[in-house]
């Protein structure tokens, strides 16, 4: 049976598309979110897509994070539900408390896109599990508010819980700490990732296969995960 | 003179055409003017008729005074406050074309037949089918005036403005391109003017969800005082979703959609777009728009809903002149009339007045035309993204005797303005501006660059390819581009630095489009008719070398002001060129847009058409890139120049960056050469000949080549041919500017095949090299060898040494080891060209990063990592020779597959003198 992933639109998500497309390439059936409609529809997992969710004029995320969708999201999530927040959906996470630290400004306060190189340090998440560990992949980068930031004693933790998922390499697009691009939590069912795997599922569009690794993962750990 | 404690809410008496629904507002607050919110002395109609006399500044609002008294004889009595303010901006230069018009019939009148035209000039955007289902619609408009006074607000709004336009003709915008010119890129004010620009086509199209597939970045001091933004949408829209403009239907509701309306950009058109800039300028900032983008968002989901569920029976958005332009348009294209409650349109500021109101250029906006039995359901899409909207009036019938209907506007009862809307619209002035050629166009044109000294050793060659690529309009531009989410919507198949952006519309059948946006100042400033046609030539090209079909036009015209009659000879010559361009190519016109005024006090920008042409592609899996490709095992591709080079220097980017020299006459252009040029190449990556190709234009060969070993990182080398060889002769070769030429690679074993396709095409064609992967450098035979890297940090440290280098902020910070970032140069194909690169004196990019270039997907940039830069150099000699693939390659570069080249011929062809004049250049308007 074919897994079902739910993509959340928000007033303003624009990556929601890309993610939907994503989901369909990688063999699963896109479910389309409402941010009004705290309903999941019985979806087996759910990604949080990039954009500027209603404008993101106070801080990114800040006002997503109340949508009546999330709250039924936060709770799925800590019962298990496979979440992955990309880029807004990253800064969403953290504004819930899914995730720690927060995305600030990038450092050259500039919104910068690029083909990104990642190493993939974590692959027992439910969203990476089908990468080999150290895997290098590359990835489009976009945006103006990836800088991940976290106090010293978050990140160690991540660090010695082996909870940075992925990590910059070839030069760190946005200044965030210890190059941090991607963690997850506790569970490791919840992933937010700041560059865009959604964008690299096609070779016609994209600079690599290497984003359908994520979206791959998750029905492989659907397919283990207990209903 | 009555005070209404609240008179936004108050209902509207019957005295006057019925009041249609209830004033309704979906979502957001219902606008309620505070108790203070009284407005004394509205000037009324009745009052107008009573006060014959009374003065009006309408010299003030660019009126002159027989426009003036054409408006007292139109309404056979004085104008009211708002009725004047409404025809000093319709009439203003910027909305009535009035210089323009007499010139740009020649669009229409040349039109080459095309049955796929849906709807061209005079609509919001010219729509164009592609295939049995699609259509698509592109346009291009300038905001020049507002970036040079506001630079993030201008460019971001001037983004918002042509994606509405492109809205509002019933299409979802997939894409956007901005053709960008600024002063000297050394000058202080570039760095004021460029950052705050780039930010705001970036801010406002990211936020849009909108890929930035191209455009310009230029930089000449006869834009120090007037930039050029132009920006251009591309929209895609199932072929029955056409929307119209009319306001069709009376007893339909005139619904006004998104923001509320402010004080900004009030006047903008007027004062702005069609005065040219003196001290005063900074006192303008008023009239800058702001925008929103997230509210643009919510529209343009809340308009695509309406449309698919076929609920609106007219659309028009609201840019330039705000309620007014839309309103009378609207009306005006129906030939009714139209009853509008103005206290119903929800206000920012509650103490605006009536004129202020319908003069708003406030962002975001559309008005709707709705009938009644629908408005419920339109208001509720409007709620469910968030979205205000209110009606504000209903459409009224014509009068009994067949005469168009009039547009009645009511303040708080009081009749403000009742005008036949026609009278906005289509009777406008139109004027046959005086024009005369520039006095010193004869000196201008007879003093040569082909007479300046030029490099003539292997050195100074070396140095000059060096220097060229280093300069700031032939540089690399990642630091405006990396800018832009070029990935967003998932489409993007081509995108800057290539020749066009490439979009796929159709996921299923792979259908495509390929667009390009092309101008020179510099050559229009020499001969603007040739120098139009050369714009038009290459961005013809420049699709074409994707292997797309050309099939549509479209313009920004931005001079300097049409009163001085040697900008207007420019104008007239630049549009004759143009429409008589497109005819002899057979592709039409679609729409465009003028932009005058581009003038700081006396001196004039030099006359630029901004070209646009879009062409399609059947399969997009056919797109044929402009990088050199990766082969494994020391496979080679051969290299073929085809067209004609001649000796053509004046105009040139050379001329410009080693002389500071513009004289002569542009390169000549042969259109004709230009169509057989585009067949052969959709022809031949048809069939798989085409690894990669790219077109020939500013910079010559010289670029071309650098920018294609450069882009995945893949060296090449190439001999230059015998009838090139002697003195300046491989300058020439590598420098000439001459059109109608692309560099194109060719996998091994198609060689023959394509020779023969390039002469059924009739089009001249020289094995010039073969890539070279392995190498890591480009190399010229006898000439110079230059490693990639020296080349890449040449080319990429421009404009972050200008502008700020970004990336070594973040380097510094980020906690990784220092390398990395050279690392990131060499490595990813895309992203190597996109790293700032430090400084120049270390030679630190290329060599080190092993890592990284493990990393990188296959075809990375392999090739140019090696590291032996230097010490490669010296046995170069031996090379191109043995480099040759084997068998039947070519040995060297002088002969070809067969025998040499096509036509070859290379005549110096460059021609003499004339000249022309400088300066005129100045802020635009819009055509339509």
């Amino acid at each position: 049976m074919t897994a079902r992933i739910g993509v959340v639109t928000f007033p303003g998500s624009l990556d929601d598309g890309d993610a939907a497309r994503a989901v369909r390439i990688a063999g699963a059936e896109p479910v389309r979110l409402w941010h009004g409609d705290p309903q999941l529809h019985g979806v087996d997992a759910v990604v949080l897509p990039g954009g500027f969710s209603y404008g993101d004029y106070l801080r990114c995320g800040a006002i997503a994070r109340f949508a009546p969708v999330m709250e039924t999201i936060v709770d799925a999530a800590r019962g298990g539900l496979p979440v992955l927040g990309i880029c807004n959906g990253f800064q969403i996470l953290c504004e819930a408390h899914l995730l720690p630290g927060a995305l600030t400004r990038n450092q050259h306060l500039h919104f910068r896109n690029r083909d990104q190189i990642l190493r993939i340090e974590a692959v027992g998440t439910a969203w990476t599990n089908a990468f080999q560990p150290g895997q290098e992949v590359l990835i489009p980068v976009k945006n103006g508010e990836g800088c991940y930031v976290a106090d010293p004693a978050t990140l160690d933790r991540l660090e010695a819980e082996g909870r940075v998922v992925a990590r910059y390499l070839g030069g760190n697009p946005n200044g965030s700490q210890r190059d941090i691009a991607a963690i997850t939590n506790e569970a490791g069912n919840v992933v937010g990732i700041m560059p865009h795997p959604e964008h690299a599922v096609e070779a016609l569009t994209g600079p690599s296969l290497d984003g359908l690794g994520f979206f791959t993962s998750v029905l492989k750990h659907l397919v283990g995960a207990p209903a | 003179m009555t005070t209404h404690p609240d008179p936004a809410l108050r209902e509207t008496p019957g005295a006057l055409p019925a009041d249609p629904a209830e004033p309704r507002t979906a979502a957001v607050v219902q606008q309620a003017g505070p108790a203070d919110d009284w407005t004394p002395g509205v000037d009324t109609v009745p009052r107008a008729a009573g006060t014959p006399d009374e003065l009006q500044p309408y010299a003030e609002l660019g009126l002159r005074d027989d426009e003036y008294e054409r408006i007292r004889h139109i309404l056979d009595r004085r104008p009211t406050q708002s009725e004047l303010a409404m025809y000093s901006i319709m009439w203003s230069e910027h909305c009535s074309y009035k210089s323009s018009k007499v010139h740009l019939r020649q669009f229409g009148e040349k039109a080459p037949p095309s049955d796929r035209l849906l709807a061209g000039i005079g609509e919001n955007a010219g729509v164009v089918q592609v295939s049995d289902e699609l259509a698509v619609t592109f346009k291009v408009e300038s905001h020049n005036h507002p970036s040079f006074v506001e630079p993030y607000q201008g460019a971001a709004t001037g983004v918002g403005g042509i994606v509405r336009d492109i809205l509002a003709m019933g299409a979802r915008p997939v894409a956007v391109m901005d053709p960008l010119r600024f002063g000297a890129a050394d000058h202080p004010d570039t760095a004021r003017v460029l950052p705050g620009v780039v930010a705001g086509v970036g801010g406002y199209g990211n936020c849009l969800g909108l890929p930035n597939i191209g455009g310009e970045v230029v930089f000449d001091p006869c834009y120090q005082g007037n930039p050029l933004v132009n920006a251009l949408c591309l929209g895609v829209l199932p072929v029955d979703r056409l929307q119209k403009k009319e306001a069709a239907g009376p007893g339909n509701v005139v619904v006004l959609m998104g923001a509320k309306t402010g004080r900004d950009g009030i006047g903008g058109v007027s004062v702005l777009a069609s005065a040219t800039f003196d001290e005063g300028s900074e006192q303008r900032r008023p009239s800058v728009q702001v925008g929103d983008p997230f509210t643009e968002k919510l529209l343009i989901e809340a308009c695509l809903e309406l449309y698919d569920a076929e609920l609106v029976v007219g659309i028009q958005d609201l840019g330039g002149a705000g309620l007014t332009c839309a309103l009378t348009e609207t009306a005006a294209a129906a030939g009714t009339g139209m009853r509008v409650w103005l206290e119903r349109v929800p206000l920012r500021e509650p103490s605006m007045e009536p004129h202020e109101i319908l003069a708003s250029e406030s962002q975001e906006r559309m008005l709707l035309v709705v009938a009644p039995d629908k408005l419920d359901a339109v208001l509720k899409t409007a709620e469910k993204w968030g979205v205000l909207a209110t009606a504000i009036g209903e459409v009224t019938p014509p009068a009994p005797d067949g005469q168009p209907g009039r547009l009645l506007i009511t303040w708080r009862d009081q009749v403000v303005v009742d005008v036949p809307p026609g009278s906005l619209v289509d009777d406008g002035p139109v004027y046959a501006r005086p024009m005369r050629e520039p006095a010193d166009l004869i000196l201008l044109q007879a003093d040569r660059a082909e007479t300046l000294p030029r490099p003539s050793n292997p050195e100074a060659l070396r140095e000059t390819v060096l220097r060229m690529i280093a300069s700031p309009n032939l540089a690399d531009k990642t630091w405006v581009t990396e800018q832009y989410d070029r990935y967003v919507l998932g489409n993007t198949v081509l995108a800057q630095p290539e020749d066009s952006g490439v979009i796929r519309i159709d996921e299923r059948t792979g259908l495509g489009v390929a667009l390009s946006v092309d101008g020179n100042g510099r050559y229009a400033r020499l001969d603007p008719y040739h120098g139009t046609k050369l714009a038009l030539a290459e961005a013809y090209r420049n699709v074409a070398v994707t292997g797309a079909k050309p099939i549509a036009v479209t313009n920004c015209l931005n001079f300097g002001s049409p009163e001085d009659p040697g900008v207007m000879w420019q104008f007239a010559e630049a549009v004759r060129g143009l429409a008589d361009g497109c005819l002899e190519l057979g592709i039409p016109v679609t729409g465009g847009n003028v932009s005058f005024y581009n003038q700081t006090n006396a001196a004039a920008i030099h006359p630029t058409p901004v070209v646009g042409v879009l062409g399609v592609l059947d399969n997009v899996a056919d797109r044929v890139p402009m990088g050199f490709v990766p082969r494994a095992g020391g496979d080679h591709d051969q290299l073929f120049l085809l067209g004609e080079t001649h000796v053509e220097l004046s105009g040139s980017e050379w001329a410009w960056v080693t002389h500071e020299h513009l004289g002569g006459i542009p390169p000549q252009v042969d259109l004709g050469r230009e169509r057989q040029l585009a067949e052969l190449l959709a022809a031949a990556a048809r069939v798989g000949h085409l690894s990669s190709a790219h077109d020939l234009s500013d910079g010559g060969l010289a670029q071309s080549l650098v920018e294609s070993c450069l882009r995945r990182g893949v060296g090449a080398r190439v001999a230059v041919p015998e009838h090139f060889a002697g003195g300046s002769m491989p300058f020439v070769f590598l420098f000439s500017e001459s059109a109608g030429r692309a560099l194109v690679s060719v996998p091994r074993g198609h060689e023959k095949a394509f020779t023969a396709l390039c002469a059924e095409h009739g089009v001249p064609w020289e094995f010039i090299g073969v890539t070279d992967p392995a190498s890591g450098a480009l190399e010229v035979h006898d000439q110079f060898r230059i490693g990639l890297d020296e080349l890449r940090a040449a080319h990429t440290a421009t404009l972050p040494r200008l502008f700020g280098d970004a990336a070594a902020v973040s380097a510094a910070e980020a906690t990784g080891d220092a390398p990395a970032e050279a690392a990131d140069a060499a490595v990813a194909p895309d992203a190597a060209v996109e790293a700032a690169v430090p400084p120049v004196s270390e030679p630190v990019a290329a060599d080190e990063p092993e890592t990284a270039t493990d990393a990188a997907p296959a075809d990375a940039a392999a090739a140019d990592a090696p590291a032996e830069a230097g010490s490669a150099a010296a046995d170069a000699p031996a090379e191109a020779a043995a480099a040759a693939p084997a068998s039947d390659a070519p040995g060297v570069p002088t002969d070809g597959p067969e025998a040499a080249s096509g036509p070859a011929q290379a005549g110096p062809a460059g021609s003499a003198t004339a000249a022309d004049d400088p300066d005129e250049q100045a802020p635009a308007a819009d055509q339509r």
